[in-house]
């Protein structure tokens, strides 16, 4: 478990390094994100005998953080008491904006994604 | 001052008062979630949040004290972020069978979930730092309060359009793809983890595993790409 959470540590701190350093504007967790991806990649590559990432204490360890995404959403959350204003303010702005485009996104992403699926299935028939 | 309200100004002044609270209001707002059959509207975060406000205001404490104490939790949004490669590269050999539709309905739906919030925001007289927290409320908190404060926004705002977009995200999903015929688990899990991140990657995971997946990848897709998109369109508000 503490060399699973090192490992994620790490990789969110180079990819913090990298974002201040280079000035990408990318926020680092981001960065580590795509690292530890290329990071699993490369070790398939040339690890050929490693336990998979899934039977591994670190893919366990993934999971379990991830299983608990909602969790970590609440403290940020909470921080609406200091927002009220702003509710009270633009609410109607902020929930046309927010209404309109959640639906607008969902329904254009899905339509997108089944076009292009029926056209590559068309092309490999 | 008596032992008890002494104790009080110790207790709720220290990190681990707010700590327990934050996780004691998600155990409830998980068990209320559960007897609901974890139906959308009843999302254990909104049940939690509000439980944790009503905390607050009650004992008059501020957020900065109870984020004093919150911020262990909200500290491994960052490794959570990270360990979103392990899903990503699990489900690689059926991302790389659905490149194309991934990468046409990444580019729409990360350029429309941005653009389309910040231009209705922006017709209906929202200011520029209500723009700015709006334009990454599709992605994971940890990510959208990253681009907030990149840009010079205010980060807790955009959590909270985060939080507001996940939920309306976990309502609207179902009925809308019902309306479009659209029944694809992959589309569907796509745009579920693409429009409204963890919160619609839950909802996912309940159509199939399949669903589940995909809208994970979307997740940190998206994430990537929203951090891209914004500081360029949100340059045409500035």
């Amino acid at each position: 478990m503490i060399l699973s959470f090192t490992a994620l540590l790490i990789c969110q701190l180079i990819g913090e390094v990298l974002a201040r350093g280079m000035h990408i504007p990318v926020p680092g967790p981001v960065l580590g994100f795509a690292l530890l991806f290329g990071a699993l990649v490369l070790r398939d590559r040339f690890f050929k005998g490693a336990t998979p990432v899934a039977e591994s204490e670190f893919g366990a360890f993934a999971k379990a953080l991830l299983g608990s995404l909602s969790l970590l959403f609440i403290p940020a959350g909470v921080g609406i008491v200091s927002n009220f204003q702003v509710f009270s303010d633009y609410g109607l702005a902020v929930g046309v904006a927010l209404i309109g485009s959640t639906a607008l996104t969902l329904a254009l992403t899905a339509l997108v994604f089944g076009w292009f699926s029926k056209a590559e299935s068309a092309g490999s028939a | 001052m008596n032992a008890s309200s002494s104790l009080w100004v110790y207790l709720s002044a220290s990190p681990l008062l707010w700590l327990t609270a934050t996780m004691v209001a998600f155990v409830i707002a998980d068990a209320i979630a559960k007897k609901f059959n974890r139906h959308p509207v009843a999302n254990p975060v909104v049940v939690a949040v509000v439980l944790l406000v009503a905390l607050l205001k009650l004992t008059g404490t501020s957020y900065e004290t109870y984020f004093n104490g919150a911020q262990f939790v909200h500290f491994l949004l960052g490794p959570a972020i990270v360990a979103l490669a392990i899903p990503l590269y699990e489900n690689r050999h059926i991302v790389a069978r659905s490149v194309l539709p991934i990468m046409a309905a990444l580019l729409v739906g990360s350029v429309v979930a941005s653009s389309s919030a910040v231009l209705l925001g922006w017709a209906m007289g929202a200011p520029f730092n209500i723009l700015v927290a709006l334009a990454p409320k599709s992605v994971t908190a940890g990510i959208a309060m990253g681009i907030a404060r990149e840009l010079g926004g205010e980060p807790s705002l955009a959590a909270t359009f985060v939080l507001a977009t996940g939920i309306l995200g976990g309502i609207i999903v179902f009925p809308l793809m019902r309306l479009l015929r659209i029944k694809d688990d992959r589309a569907v899990g796509f745009a579920a983890g693409l429009a409204s991140h963890g919160l619609g990657t839950a909802v996912a995971f309940q159509m199939s595993p399949l669903a589940g997946s995909f809208a994970g990848i979307a997740l940190g897709l998206n994430g990537l790409m929203t951090a891209l998109i914004v500081p360029v369109l949100i340059r045409f508000f500035g």
